[in-house]
């Protein structure tokens, strides 16, 4: 088993500085000493659980670039960058572009792809070979068509219908190959019959632990990393032999994110049927 | 549901069964008060392939639609006319790029860098080329694509206008009627009298595609007619009307059997193969008649008064004819050059050749469909020609009705 690589943006710039999400309030600024001590103890539970973090260069004036999933989706030795739907986030894109080359992926930006917005591994996940793209709040449909085009895979859009749970992995989280996390009123009829049929075991979590970010976890091997505030989800993955665990991240929780916004899986998620060692160490 | 009064087609693509966004999109539009029709579904063959589909969307206002389409959108249904039309080049003689536009005989646009343009020669089932220097459109058959060419994949960017179709019903229940009235047939032969009358004396130009029963019927005389009085300008036919015609004017038969007293001719039956071999060693109709052999018949009026003919050959032909095209190909692309400016073709008593040519028509050429056969006229309408008008009854009647009408209209004139 290959060392698990993560991208994680350290919070020197992190803070509150505009509303793109219902849980942005900029008369509720982040704590600055208080993030940082909570993205450290998330840094270190990661290194504790085997893996190996990757820094990216924090950019003043960019406080969400902390949110690394957003960056762009990982396939094998390539990334599809964002394309992000909000102006405030654009800017990120020339440093994501930058880490990405500098690390040796290929960076995949079609630009015949003319059709809408994009924001990678937050609205993309794989479970199996099948790629789940959340679509209508921040990523759209049509983006997703293309993803299919240009990667090759099997993608299902499902439509997010409420803006508290902006992105999917806001509300799904695949654990393995057959199994996630998810909050089932997050999605509409068509979106949660979809995702049941192409996911063989889900976990549904309540309201009160999905409004926790139970669903934006970090999955290293067995081991699943959330915000505090989860019990009944914790309950239920010891019981199907996952290892939780939990570190507080309610700085995180109000600018819309949690420990999974924080990391992008560089080696491919647990769950992703594609994985397979790296065509090319960095 | 009240009449659609704003239409507009959308497509949809990409794993769109699975995901539940075909289901979706189609309960959106009916939510939204509009009504779809599926126009292509397909389905991708494997669990990695994407599938696609093409529906149209109606809806009883422009904000009711525009309302509709703002909605499926989200949902990735993207408007065809809204992006310009896909190209891609042949890359073999005579073959089409995978998933070329079909097009059809209606007056059809392409939007080309932000802008629509007509697309030239409106053919059914045919590819859409456009020359890349001029942004000239037209239709080509698939036999005549080359190599480098330009060809419309897709249906982004390319707009169609129906006409507004005919009463279909009115003229289907007429001819499902199994008791006739005089009255409806006088009124179609009426009409037909008017379209010839008018282009005779204007710029418009009549074609006839004729069927041998033409001649078996005891109706040369009647064409003859016709053609002498300046009322025909093209006849589209087989080997087999010619040669029944020539074989009246050298034996007065046709098959072998008189056509003054129906008796049939001793060896009569070889009437048509020795009516054949004389034009041929005479080397053609032209010849023929020019050379006095040929005194009398719709091929000698046709050539006395300019008629062009063109008559495509089949493979039960006897002969045939030195005039007959033999070459299938050869023969499409002589009947598409000479349809160019007809605007009136009447079809009578042949199935084969009223098919043919119906494809070849635009949707704006007038077309009357006389076959004592209501299948023929049925096959027309269903094959996409659902401008023809079809009257259900005799060849020989036919003609001498539409004669008299004929008379009528230039005594009047």
């Amino acid at each position: 088993m290959p060392t698990p690589r993560i991208l994680m943006c350290p919070p020197d710039y992190f803070g509150i500085e505009y509303e793109i999400n219902p849980w942005m309030n900029v008369a509720v600024d982040a704590d600055h000493a208080l993030a940082n001590s909570q993205w450290r103890g998330l840094h270190d539970l990661l290194v504790d659980s085997g893996a190996t973090i990757e820094l990216m260069a924090p950019v003043k004036g960019l406080p969400d670039l902390v949110f690394t999933a957003n960056a762009g989706l990982i396939y094998q030795d390539r990334v599809l960058l964002s394309r992000f739907h909000h102006t405030q986030r654009q800017g990120e894109t020339p440093h994501d572009r930058a880490w990405f080359e500098a690390a040796g992926f290929e960076v995949v930006d079609d630009p015949q792809v003319s059709a809408g917005a994009f924001e990678g591994a937050g609205d993309a996940l794989f479970c199996g070979d099948t790629l789940l793209a959340g679509y209508r709040q921040r990523s759209d449909a049509l983006f997703h068509q293309a993803i299919g085009a240009l990667l090759g895979v099997r993608v299902l859009p499902v439509e997010l219908v409420d803006a508290r749970y902006y992105h999917l992995d806001t509300c799904f989280c695949p654990l393995a190959p057959d199994e996630a996390v998810w909050f089932p009123a997050a999605f509409d009829r068509y979106g949660q019959e979809a995702i049941a049929a192409a996911v063989p075991k889900l976990i549904s979590v309540e309201r009160g632990e999905a409004q926790r970010f139970a669903c934006n976890a970090v999955v290293v091997g067995r081991r699943v990393v959330t915000n505090t505030g989860c019990p009944k989800l914790h309950a239920e993955l010891a019981r199907r032999g996952y290892e939780p665990h939990e570190t507080p991240l309610d700085e995180f929780v109000k600018a819309g994110g949690s420990a999974k916004c924080l990391t992008l899986r560089l080696d491919g998620e647990e769950a992703a049927g594609w994985r397979a060692p790296p065509s090319a160490a960095p | 549901m009240a009449t659609p009064h704003a239409i507009e087609e959308v497509e949809l693509r990409g794993h769109i069964i699975d995901s539940l966004l075909l289901p979706k999109v189609l309960d959106a539009i009916t939510a939204g008060g509009a009504a779809f029709t599926i126009k292509q579904v397909a389905i991708g063959n494997g669990r990695h392939d994407p599938s696609y589909a093409l529906l149209e969307v109606t809806a009883p206002t422009q904000a009711v639609l525009d309302a509709v389409l703002a909605q499926v959108s989200d949902h990735g249904a993207v408007p065809t006319s809204a992006a310009d039309c896909t190209l891609v080049a042949v890359d073999m003689d005579g073959v089409f790029p995978e998933g070329f536009y079909s097009s059809t005989n209606q007056k059809t646009e392409l939007r080309l860098g932000g802008k629509w343009l007509p697309v030239a020669d409106q053919e059914m089932d045919c590819g859409v080329v456009v020359d890349p220097d001029t942004n000239a459109a037209r239709c080509v058959p698939m036999a005549d694509v080359r190599v480098g060419q330009q060809v419309v994949v897709g249906h982004a960017g390319v707009r169609v206008f129906p006409l507004e179709r005919i009463d279909a019903g009115h003229a289907f229940a007429f001819m499902n009627s199994p008791v006739s009235t005089e009255k409806p047939k006088r009124v179609v032969v009426q009409q037909v009298a008017r379209e010839l009358f008018s282009n005779r004396n204007g710029t418009g130009k009549s074609l006839l595609v004729g069927g041998p029963a033409i001649v078996h019927t005891g109706s040369g005389p009647l064409v003859s007619e016709l053609i002498r009085r300046g009322y025909l300008d093209k006849l589209f036919a087989g080997n087999a009307l010619a040669t029944h015609d020539i074989e009246q004017s050298f034996f007065g038969t046709s098959l072998g059997v008189h056509l003054s007293d129906a008796h049939l001719a001793e060896a009569g039956h070889e009437h048509h193969l020795r009516a054949i071999n004389r034009v041929r060693r005479a080397g053609s109709i032209r010849a023929a008649v020019e050379s006095g052999l040929i005194k009398s018949g719709i091929m000698h009026d046709c050539v006395k008064h300019n008629v062009q003919f063109l008559l495509a050959g089949s493979i039960r032909d006897d002969g045939p004819l030195p005039d007959v095209v033999t070459d299938a190909l050869e023969a499409q692309a002589q009947m598409r050059a000479a349809v160019r400016d007809v605007t009136f073709c009447l079809m009578v008593a042949t199935t084969l050749h009223s098919v043919a040519v119906g494809n070849l028509l635009p949707a704006w050429v007038k077309v009357v469909c006389v076959d004592i056969n209501p299948s023929t006229v049925i096959k027309l309408s269903d094959r996409g020609s659902f401008q023809t008008v079809g009257l259900v009854t005799d060849v020989e009647p036919f003609f001498r009705s539409l004669l008299a009408e004929l008379d009528a209209l230039e005594k009047d004139a």
